[in-house]
């Protein structure tokens, strides 16, 4: 078997005007078994993928289009539908490459490409579903600056950085190509660089920035930047923070479609379909997911599975369209806040959109229903929170959270007694249904992982955390050691193979 | 004809015919059937090897580069005129754009050169797919004339790789014949190891 296998099935859309070259990528490509998808035009892949938001993997396009330059393809696809891009072209200057990074491209292919190139761009969808679950790590450590904030609950205490994921990770040959080609490039750095963790902070400062733009179409990530004022970040950061901001906002709007109360709300907006987005005044009921103890509209729990949290909490499908209220009772909201446990619990009153904001939105990105080997039950937990939480009688408005613009969750009063051990067990549920769903046949692996192995562990020592602490949300600092490793069940433990990439997918290793 | 700068060695078919010839007193026929000594075979065999030799020169004659190789390992049973239809895209493709270039040299007033160097660089793009060695190069040459804006060195250049594609174009058409030639003959086109 020639080394690196490819994954059977693969979705991958290639976008070149040069008809020979697509009819040589589309056999290639079919050769690595994956389902191919040729486009000759930018504007005609656009719509492709808009069409069918999940029905992508990864888009590979040449920079040089006849109707759109590929780095604006590039940036719109980024933007829209955060799927990884590979850029191709005959021309290998390094500025055109370095173009490339900037506006997000995962790789640079420089023609005529070859066989064992097409072979491994699965590695870019993966690593970007990892980085996406690294995000929702970094809320949870983010999470600390949130919390301690107003002095209450501590709760990923290590609080600290996960810059050694980014550092550590296994560079791929394009970065490596980016370092020799320009190693004094200040902007090459950048894509070594930690990855950044938002922070309440300054996420509130982005935020705040988003709002003071105000409609979406002049809210560039530069300006954004400028507005933030934060000179060690850079455009690439805001750039990706706000592809994902942007993401989650689409996705409530999607939630529009339930209700859900839970009692303390947040301020978010859904917007609207041109995915304009101001995060000022919206209607709190919109998007509501966070809950409280307090609620003067007390409406049946539609699900049983949430009112009750010692079972399995699992959330109804998304087809379930029924209104999903909390009472006030603490049972309710415990439930809730299992599902996440970062939320604001108890105070309707004071609702803090920013931070949930933060922590979900971000959360939310790796589970669209159809990429299943991101095995991460949180954001699935999320996501199905998110379909019932939407909110837009008056009613609710009045009854959720009161207009509040700037408003942060406030972590207090958490009620953390359930949540850690129902977070487990949803992640074990939700990881088998994604496991279940899982579309692509993998053949055996031998493929040696190039997976970050700290990049795993740190995400097993989180879990593991999780599925420990019952209840006690007094997080020591966790570090990235291996010891923690040798208590976890077996099928988490990445110990016994090299190969990480296999374990991962086949045991849904993300989460559980 | 075109087979003339090719030297036909003696095949190891061949060689062992003479030897057999030579034991005529010890050969049975079974042996000499076992050889492979029947005149169609002899042919195809030949064919073979005009076909190898043919492929090897245009290699060694920088007509095409390893990319080529590539083109080949692509075709397979399932697909068994991929290669020559990817040719035929490419080829379509050089009328387009050197069309295009040759309308937009044609200007009797000013020369919108980054045009011309659009087309070059499609040009560049399509020859790096099917490995046209010659056409890719003159490509390179081509881009650096268009950036200086030399209208003759453009002209000349165009000239060229309108010869370019077109020599190639009637040297593939060849190659196809033989192995046309070669299945027509009862015989399997060989697949031809360039190192």
């Amino acid at each position: 078997m020639d080394k690196g296998f490819s994954p059977v099935g693969l979705r991958v859309l290639v976008v070149d005007d040069d008809p020979t070259w697509l009819k040589i990528l589309e056999k290639m490509l079919k050769k690595c078994s994956y389902e191919v998808t040729t486009c000759g035009l930018a504007r005609e892949a656009l719509r492709l993928l808009r069409e069918r938001k999940d029905g992508y993997d990864i888009v590979i396009s040449d920079v040089n289009m006849p109707d759109m330059d590929g780095f604006k393809l590039l940036e719109h696809v980024g933007l829209e539908l955060d799927l990884p891009v590979i850029m191709m072209s005959v021309d290998g200057e390094t500025k055109r490459v370095m173009k490339g990074v900037q506006h997000g491209a995962c790789d640079y292919l420089l023609k005529p490409i070859r066989m064992k190139e097409l072979k491994i761009i699965w590695q870019h969808v993966l690593r970007k579903k990892l980085q996406e679950v690294r995000d929702i790590e970094g809320c949870y450590e983010g999470g600390a600056d949130w919390f301690t904030r107003n002095d209450e609950a501590h709760f990923l205490g290590g609080g600290g950085e996960d810059v050694s994921f980014g550092r550590k990770r296994k560079e791929f040959d394009f970065e490596k190509k980016l370092l020799l080609q320009d190693e004094s490039d200040p902007s090459s750095s950048s894509s070594k660089k930690a990855r950044v963790v938002w922070s309440f902070e300054l996420h509130q400062k982005f935020v705040n920035a988003v709002n003071q733009i105000g409609c979406d179409h002049k809210a560039g990530p530069k300006k954004i930047l400028d507005l933030m004022n934060v000179p060690w970040l850079t455009r690439e950061n805001v750039a990706s923070h706000l592809q994902k901001y942007r993401l989650y906002l689409s996705r409530l709007e999607k939630g529009k479609e339930l209700k859900c109360y839970s009692g303390g709300v947040k301020n978010m907006d859904s917007p609207p379909k041109d995915s304009e987005f101001n995060t000022g005044h919206q209607s709190p009921g919109k998007n509501s997911y966070a809950f409280s103890g307090g609620s003067s509209d007390p409406k049946q729990l539609a699900s049983s599975s949430v009112s009750d949290p010692s079972s399995d909490v699992h959330m109804p499908p998304k087809a379930k369209k029924t209104r999903i209220e909390f009472n006030p009772p603490i049972s309710s909201s415990c439930a809730f806040e299992s599902l996440l446990p970062w939320s604001d619990v108890p105070d309707p009153l004071e609702s803090k959109p920013q931070i949930l904001y933060g922590s979900s939105f971000l959360q939310q990105q790796p589970l669209p229903s159809q990429s299943p080997y991101v095995a991460n039950s949180a954001p699935t937990l999320m996501e199905q929170e998110m379909k019932p939480s939407y909110e837009t009688s008056v009613n609710a408005d009045e009854f959720l959270m009161p207009q509040d613009k700037n408003s942060t969750v406030i972590l207090q009063d958490l009620d953390l007694s359930a949540p850690s051990a129902i977070s487990s067990i949803n992640v074990t549920n939700d990881t088998e249904s994604i496991l279940r769903s899982l579309s692509w046949e993998l053949p055996e692996s031998h493929h040696s992982g190039f997976i970050d192995t700290d990049l795993d562990f740190s995400w097993l020592q989180n879990e593991h955390f999780l599925a420990n602490t019952s209840g006690n949300f007094q997080f020591q600092d966790y570090s990235c050691s291996p010891s923690l490793l040798s208590e976890l069940p077996p099928h988490l433990w990445f110990g016994n193979e090299p190969d990480e990439y296999t374990l991962m997918v086949d045991h849904g290793l993300f989460i559980s | 004809g075109y087979f003339s700068e090719t030297q036909v060695k003696p095949s190891p078919k061949e060689t062992k015919r003479q030897l057999c010839l030579s034991l005529s007193l010890s050969i049975s026929v079974s042996s000499l059937h076992s050889l492979s000594l029947y005149p169609m075979d002899a042919h195809v065999a030949q064919l073979q090897m005009q076909y190898r030799n043919y492929i090897l020169s245009l290699y060694q004659q920088g007509f095409l580069d390893d990319q080529f190789t590539e083109l080949k390992s692509l075709q397979d049973d399932g697909t068994p005129d991929f290669v020559a239809e990817v040719l035929s895209l490419f080829f379509d493709d050089c009328v387009k754009l050197v069309g295009n270039m040759a309308r937009a040299l044609d200007q009797t007033g000013t020369v919108d050169f980054s045009q011309v160097g659009a087309n070059v660089h499609q040009l560049k793009g399509s020859s790096s797919s099917v490995g046209a060695k010659r056409v890719k190069g003159l490509c390179i040459n081509f881009k650096e004339l268009c950036e200086a804006k030399n209208y003759e060195g453009c002209v000349r250049c165009l000239q060229q790789v309108d010869i370019e594609y077109k020599t190639l174009k009637a040297k593939l058409q060849d190659m196809f014949n033989l192995e046309k030639q070669i299945v027509q003959a009862g015989g399997i086109v060989p697949q031809v190891d360039i190192n």
